[in-house]
């Protein structure tokens, strides 16, 4: 009984340690992105989350914010190489869907890699480039009707199309409308899921208005 | 009391748990940097301790340090986009860990040299290409036309009087057009004296297009100077239906793609007739028979299973004209010229992936094209004069009815070996089948002429390092009618200099067979012969392009028919062609400002077909440039093109000259001002492109040669000649293409809201 209790003792000390230690170094990226303000700060933050995924071996999310923090520190910075970071991205998007198949928020970030690279060269780019985000926009949105986030995205991109090629404002404002709309009810599966984009997508609704 | 002391032991258990925890977590330093394998510093790569969420990213110097909580033996891992991945075993005691990585670079296409640097491309897939897609619709001047967007490029000649491609002092029989492997033997409409004729195939067919100027690959012969490849389109990102209307023609398309985007099929109708637009804009000759055209395609494609791309393409065409000048051989006469052409060009291409790095690719196609040419004297009321008995007039008048069947099949096979490299092999076989009926004065002259020519080859791209690559090849082809066999190596040997910046050095021996119309009963000869030395210097980037090229070009064999009568021809012909060659692109100096220049310097001779001398030839000219100017208004889908065309003058031929002297004259230089104008507005559900385009701004005087009286002479006893002039100073061109496209992310956004 001693020997039992002193082991669990032992065993528990150490577990607890252990059990918490994803969940806390996701938190711990979470909040480092958070305060991420410049592009080497993003990008350490994306290499963090690597290292975790490339660790756990079994979680796509420490993927999901490793792709999603390449790319913006890439948008972030003009001088970056972006079909080199879209290399980078794609590789880790599809260790992030090795785990988990068929997520909107991974057909999310594809579509923003394509955007990525769309704005490298739009003139010649957007035909091809535009096909694949929009192609991945529809998937997210099949795959899950009431994620806010591909409609913002969406809005986001056709925002900056000119109105010739089936963009503009007007048509952004419907898919801001909608994505606010669904993020009213909108509840992530933890508090380590996606769960970005509320505010921006008010922000974008009313520069659009 | 037991119960106390073993409560007592288990709490202190547990502190000595935390405690042994929270040693286990004691920290070391593990630091180091981060270079490849020629010393350069890597910023921004992934140093992690394998199986640990520790690591960090080296920074601008290369350097890294992190520290850690684990202990002992453990792996540290690096990558870097680009290089290999290596690892390195560290033990992870209580003293601090200096590690230092040398990453090895990656071959891989982003990075490698470019072997194929000689060339220009336009594509919007690949990296490196000089040009866009959209480049060869959209260059003032060009007017949609592929081969006149390419003779803004350097070693592309402009010969006005003339259609085909002229390069580096080669004929227009010395550069073959290639659409998805297949030769296209009549890409331009068929000749009319005196007046260049457009290129049969709209830009918008191709998403690839291929120049060499030179020292192209092993995969393609019978061309002593120049390839065009032009690589169609799979299958399109939507449905449409276009609509095009211009005073010049009509045109209606329909491509409908489906659901599942696996396969498309499309067709379309252009009719083209010049009367509207003659009326406007004045012709010198007289158009007699008003050029009109009638056209007609078909596609179809899919998509097999393994990525792989099947496609038919059909193309028909049936045209007429008759062009009308007066007679230099009798004041009051008129020479009539009159064409009736049908073309048919069919092509059917599969392409398949294997699986291990093996693909395979399948043409076949089916060509077939009837001129039927008849000129005759005229007199005043335009009839036809009867025997005249002045030899030159009499026999200036003839039919001629000439059909041309080309059948061709050709298999490549691809295989990817290491991280690029490549081989690949293959053969092909041609049937050329021309049958022709020439009626004049003298009788009637049938003829046919039949060529099966087979060919195999084999090529390897061969990177050593990412620095250097070496591509080999080897064609070796025969000739039914010639009843002779070649072998032709060639090779490229590309190195880069930095970043963006590299040298190619191309080599090759090229074999062409004679125009076949000169071999009907002639004695056997062998093929002709081009041997190429270029030297390629270019440096790009996303922005800027400029590259130099200067070259060597060496005819060991051209045609010569002798000067007695009757004609025979021999290999006796022979000449030479060098020069440089300067390219110069810029898109980001000016923002929506894209700009090229060009510039040829040309220094060829030759002594071929009936020359009396080595001369410079009459399609080149010395000193040749081009300044193509684009300028797009994004937020108001608003494109102004301007481009600039200019080169000394041509030699042509003055029978009043002494035989010594024989082709000594030169043109007046050429120089023409281009101008266009793009607007893509939204006209109801219509995407809509309106162009508008005038060639020759300033109305510039061009003299393209001059044709020669056979007997009549001026007062100083000279020959009496007429200038040859584009038919019109100032042309002009207004398009407005419609298309209803069903746009699928429109429908996705109508269908979720």
């Amino acid at each position: 009984m001693k020997k039992i209790l002193m082991a669990f003792a032992l065993f528990a000390t150490l577990g607890l340690n252990a059990q918490s230690k994803y969940e806390s170094a996701m938190q711990n990226g979470l909040s480092k992105m958070k305060e991420s303000k410049t592009p080497d700060e993003m990008s350490a933050v994306a290499s963090f989350f690597e290292r975790v995924g490339d660790a756990e071996k079994n979680q796509w999310l420490p993927y999901y914010y490793a792709a999603r923090n390449y790319t913006i520190a890439a948008f972030m910075n003009p001088a970056s190489d972006k079909d080199k970071v879209a290399e980078k991205v794609n590789e880790l998007i599809t260790k992030a869907e090795a785990i988990e198949n068929n997520n909107a928020e991974i057909f999310c970030l594809k579509q923003q890699v394509a955007v990525m690279q769309l704005v490298v060269d739009p003139m010649s780019r957007w035909q091809s480039y535009g096909a694949i985000a929009a192609e991945a926009i529809a998937k997210a949105k099949v795959i899950d009707p009431n994620n806010p986030r591909p409609y913002l995205l969406e809005g986001q991109y056709l925002m900056n199309v000119p109105e010739a090629f089936g963009g503009g404002k007007a048509v952004a404002k419907k898919l801001f409308e909608k994505s606010v709309e669904l993020f009213e009810n909108f509840k992530p599966a933890s508090v380590l899921h996606p769960s970005w984009g509320k505010e921006q997508a008010a922000q974008l609704l009313a520069a659009c208005q | 009391m037991f119960c106390q002391t073993n409560k007592m032991k288990a709490i202190l258990l547990f502190i000595a748990g935390m405690i042994l925890a929270g040693l286990l977590k004691a920290q070391v330093l593990v630091k180091g940097t981060v270079k490849d394998n020629k010393g350069r510093i890597l910023a921004g790569a992934n140093i992690a301790l394998k199986d640990s969420y520790d690591g960090t990213m080296s920074d601008s110097t290369g350097s890294f340090s992190f520290k850690t909580t684990e202990k002992g033996n453990a792996l540290l891992v690096a990558s870097n986009i680009g290089y290999k991945t290596m690892e390195l075993p560290v033990v992870l005691g209580t003293d601090s860990v200096v590690i230092s990585f040398i990453l090895k670079e990656e071959i891989n296409e982003l990075k490698a040299v470019i072997i194929t640097a000689g060339s220009y491309e336009a594509s919007d897939k690949k990296k490196g290409t000089v040009l866009k897609a959209l480049d060869i619709a959209t260059t003032a001047g060009a007017n949609a036309d592929i081969s006149a967007t390419i003779q803004t490029l350097p070693g592309a000649q402009k010969v006005g009087e003339q259609e085909g491609l002229f390069i580096r002092g080669g004929s227009a029989e010395e550069a073959k057009i290639i659409i998805d492997g297949t030769v296209v033997n009549n890409f331009f409409y068929s000749s009319v004296p005196g007046i260049s004729q457009r290129g049969r195939f709209s830009p918008f067919l191709f998403s690839g297009t291929v120049f060499s100027s030179g020292g192209y690959s092993a995969l393609y012969g019978q061309a002593l100077s120049s390839v065009l490849s032009l690589e169609s389109l799979d299958i399109p990102e939507k449905s449409e239906l276009q609509v095009g209307l211009s005073p010049l023609f009509a045109t209606v398309g329909l491509q409908q793609v489906a659901n599942n985007k696996k396969s498309s099929y499309g067709f379309s109708y252009n009719w083209t007739n010049l009367a509207v637009y003659q009326k406007l804009v004045p012709q010198a000759p007289d158009f007699f028979k008003v050029p009109d055209f009638h056209t007609a395609d078909m596609n179809y494609r899919f998509k097999t299973k393994k990525n792989g791309v099947f496609k038919i393409y059909a193309y028909y065409n049936s045209g007429t004209l008759g062009v009308r000048n007066p007679s230099l051989d009798s004041i009051g006469l008129w020479n009539a010229f009159s064409l009736k052409n049908q073309n048919l060009f069919t092509n059917l291409s599969f392409r398949q992936f294997l699986g291990n790095g093996w693909k395979i690719n399948i043409a076949a196609s089916v060509s077939y094209n009837k001129d039927e040419i008849l000129t005759q004297v005229q007199n005043q009321q335009y009839q036809a004069v009867p025997i005249t008995n002045i030899s030159v007039i009499d026999q200036t008048g003839y039919s001629l009815n000439a059909n041309q069947w080309m059948l061709q099949g050709r298999v490549v096979v691809d295989k990817r070996f290491g991280a690029i490299n490549t081989i690949r092999f293959g053969a092909e076989v041609w049937n050329n089948a021309d049958s022709s009926r020439f009626q004049s004065m003298n009788g009637l002259f049938p003829s046919s002429v039949n060529d099966f020519y087979k060919a195999g080859f084999a090529e390897a791209d061969l990177y050593i390092t990412n620095e250097l690559a070496f591509r080999p090849g080897v064609r070796i082809e025969h000739s039914s009618l010639l009843n002779k066999m070649n072998v032709a190596p060639r090779a490229a040997l590309s190195y880069k200099l930095g970043k963006n910046s590299q040298v190619t050095a191309d080599y090759g021996i090229f074999y062409q067979t004679p125009e076949r119309r000169y071999l009907i009963n002639q004695p056997p000869v062998n093929f002709l012969r081009a041997d190429h030395y270029i030297l390629t210097y270019q440096h790009i980037s996303s922005s800027y392009t400029f590259r130099v090229q200067a070259f060597y070009k060496d005819y060991v064999s051209l045609l010569k028919t002798s000067n007695n009568f009757p004609t025979t021809v021999s290999n006796a012909g022979l000449g030479y062609a060098k020069g440089i060659e300067l390219f110069w692109r810029d898109k980001k100096t000016f923002k929506n400002f894209d700009y090229w220049i060009s510039y040829s310097y040309l220094d060829t001779k030759r002594d071929y077909n009936n020359y009396t001398a080595l001369v410079q030839p009459t399609f080149a000219a010395t000193h040749s440039g081009s300044v193509v100017l684009k300028k797009f208004w994004v937020k108001n889908m608003f494109g102004v093109n301007w481009s600039y065309n200019w080169s000394t003058g041509r030699p042509y031929f003055n029978p009043n000259r002494n035989s010594k002297d024989f082709l000594i004259d030169r043109t007046i230089a050429y120089s023409s001002n281009n101008f266009s104008l793009n607007w893509l507005p939204k006209i109801g559900k219509a995407n809509a492109v309106v162009v508008l385009g005038v060639n020759n701004v300033f109305n510039e005087r061009q003299i393209f040669g001059y044709n020669y009286s056979s007997r009549l002479r001026d007062t100083n006893g000279d020959l009496i000649r007429s200038e040859i002039n584009p038919p019109a100073d100032r042309s002009f061109f207004l398009g407005i293409f419609l298309s209803w496209g069903v746009d699928r992310s429109q429908q996705n956004i109508n269908n979720n809201l």
